[in-house]
């Protein structure tokens, strides 16, 4: 009796293999189908055009006559190229002050935010409301905040400040910062959250046992703990900040002279202004390899501080 | 949902830090705690004030304020002017453009939402050969500046007859966008893998298996792709400023962006204009706001 049970069992097992088995040779196929989507997308809108940007930067392409071969010539007119200059500078004081300036005050906030305080969920959507609308209309907001008979001057005022001249050559590219910081606090508080939340409990607890004190927990267990989500916002910040577009294009249009004139900006007015499309590639992929080295330098350098349980 | 009869298991949520809840009322930490409470204060009201300031000057009389007034008015006067912003949206033709980037944001939601599903359930769940050198250059692309991209895109669609239509602006939606497919694939990876097995057994193609059982557990992370894609579709300037030309096809970012010449001496029409133009994103925010933190899964990505 006990062995017909088990041959009968044994044969179940065996069918089991069987579908198992044969599903995954299926699953291959399958897979590719239904990657078919993003298959097109890699090939139409992501890797293609990364090849053909690469292309068209060696020539002269206005859209109407066929491209023209150009050589390097794109390349060698950017160098000599003041607007060029000016972008590039722009974007490196850009992305310079903006990442550590917003991880840092985020990371206060969500430090903040993380103990039990009444209120949370106004404090979440008074941080959160300038990421959810950081489109045009909140630049021209800003750009009324910020002018001369505006309401920064007349509180700073309040207090005894002269008016400053928010969008003069001087302080246009820090205003333009400032936004950023304004718009961008709202999501790196939320991942801060996130990591803060993910530390687990024993580490304070052993912590406090070796005689720790509020520093020393901070300091040996939070701060270690946080590096992983340092880093994953640092990449992402450094990428994102590199495309400031809507606050330059809205406000300043590059201006006062070429004080605010990022690189998204320039790219765009010189091939969708201008079209000079071959001239605009060449650009835009100086940028993508400023990028990718900038990337590639935080990736293989982690191992020197991002801490991994 | 009812048909597996499972329920995802919450995402263990870790208590607070000890150190970080203050049960001990010792001098030290009511000081500290009130700093943080005056710090979060100060923060909150930075961050919110500029908001306060256009809503102010939106519900000011029209004409009655300009942008050379002094000192600048800090409370709307009595009676608000409510009807400034039904105004705003019938004024021709801002509610034209406010319809345009509705239809668009929600072509653009539903497309990424149901291809970047798939694609995330693929990556995460089923075993194929290049899998992972398919999803490294997917992760590779998250690095490539849009304007790289954007020229032969450009050229692409010209050449489709696709310029100053909405069709360049949703339609790549549908094929899926690398950091969709990245938050779902991780999300996927935290179901439990019993759930294909189970169904595998039952004689369940893959997209069955998607489609019926791991679906309708994804509902956090569909949601916040579902709001990233449409904040993202609605905020979005520089694709409209691309390929739009013609005035009735404008969405509500570049109408701002170009008619804000033509109501510079009308500071409070263009205010409530802004008002109002922010007001969807808001909604959809206040909404779904519980799925934001929730949706996002990092773990499993070390270097």
């Amino acid at each position: 009796m006990l062995l017909a049970a088990r041959t009968e069992r044994l044969r179940a097992y065996k069918r089991l293999a069987r579908i198992l088995s044969k599903s995954n040779v299926n699953e291959g196929i399958w897979a590719y189908v239904l990657l078919i989507p993003y298959l097109v997308n890699l090939l139409l809108f992501t890797a293609g055009p990364v090849i053909a940007a690469l292309v068209l930067s060696f020539t002269h392409y206005d859209l109407l006559r066929p491209p023209i071969p150009a050589g390097i010539e794109n390349y060698a007119r950017a160098f000599g190229d003041r607007d060029v200059q000016a972008a590039f500078r722009n974007t490196a004081y850009y992305v310079a002050a903006y990442v550590p300036i917003t991880m840092t005050f985020a990371l206060f906030i969500a430090i903040a935010l993380n103990q039990k305080i009444r209120g949370i969920v106004w404090y979440r959507a008074a941080f959160f409301i300038p990421v959810v609308t950081s489109g045009v209309a909140t630049a021209i907001m800003w750009q009324i905040v910020l002018s001369k008979l505006g309401i920064a001057n007349y509180l700073l005022g309040l207090v005894g400040f002269r008016p400053v001249d928010w969008w003069g050559y001087e302080r246009a590219l820090g205003s333009i910062i400032m936004m950023g910081v304004w718009g961008g606090l709202g999501v790196l508080m939320m991942f801060w959250l996130s990591a803060l939340q993910g530390i687990p409990v024993h580490l304070y607890e052993a912590a406090s046992i070796d005689g720790a004190g509020w520093w020393g927990k901070f300091r040996h267990v939070t701060l270690p703990m946080l590096t992983p989500m340092a880093l994953f916002l640092m990449i992402l910040g450094i990428i994102g900040s590199f495309q400031v577009f809507v606050s330059t294009f809205v406000i300043t249009s590059g201006g006062p002279g070429n004080a605010t004139l990022t690189l998204a900006l320039l790219i765009y007015q010189e091939g969708f202004t201008y079209f000079y499309m071959g001239y605009a590639s060449a650009l835009a992929y100086m940028m993508f390899v400023i990028v990718f080295i900038v990337t590639m330098i935080q990736w293989r350098l982690q191992r020197y501080w991002v801490f991994y349980e | 949902m009812a048909s597996t009869g499972y329920q995802p298991a919450p995402r263990p949520i870790q208590p607070l830090p000890a150190s970080t809840i203050s049960t001990d009322p010792t001098a030290a930490a009511r000081i500290k705690r009130v700093a943080a409470t005056l710090g979060l204060l100060i923060a909150a009201f930075v961050s919110s004030v500029p908001f306060y300031y256009m809503l102010n000057l939106a519900l000011q009389e029209k004409g009655g304020y300009g942008l050379f007034d002094w000192p600048p008015r800090m409370v709307p006067e009595w009676p608000l002017q409510l009807h400034n912003f039904p105004d705003a949206l019938s004024q021709s033709p801002f509610g034209r453009y406010f319809l345009n980037s509705t239809i668009i944001a929600v072509l653009s939601v539903v497309g990424t939402v149901l291809s970047s599903s798939v694609a995330g359930y693929v990556f995460a769940r089923m075993r194929f050969p290049g899998r992972d050198v398919l999803f490294i250059v997917m992760l590779a692309t998250l690095m490539v500046p849009p304007q790289v991209t954007l020229i032969p895109q450009f050229i692409l669609f010209k050449s489709l007859g696709w310029y100053d239509s909405w069709y360049p602006l949703w339609v790549p939606h549908w094929t899926g966008t690398a950091f969709a497919i990245f938050l779902m694939r991780q999300y996927f990876k935290t179901l439990p893998s019993e759930l294909v097995d189970a169904a595998k057994i039952d004689g369940a193609n893959p997209l069955m298996i998607f489609w019926k059982i791991f679906m309708p557990l994804a509902k956090p992370v569909l949601a916040t792709v579902a709001i990233l894609v449409f904040l993202g579709s609605w905020n979005d300037l520089l694709g409209p400023v691309i390929y739009l030309q013609s005035n009735d096809n404008y969405t509500v970012q570049v109408g701002l962006a170009f008619f804000r010449g033509q109501y510079t001496m009308d500071i409070v029409s263009l205010m409530s204009a802004s008002v109002v133009a922010v007001i969807p994103p808001i909604v959809i925010f206040m909404l779904t706001q519980r799925y934001f933190v929730r949706g996002i899964v990092l773990t499993g990505l070390k270097g």
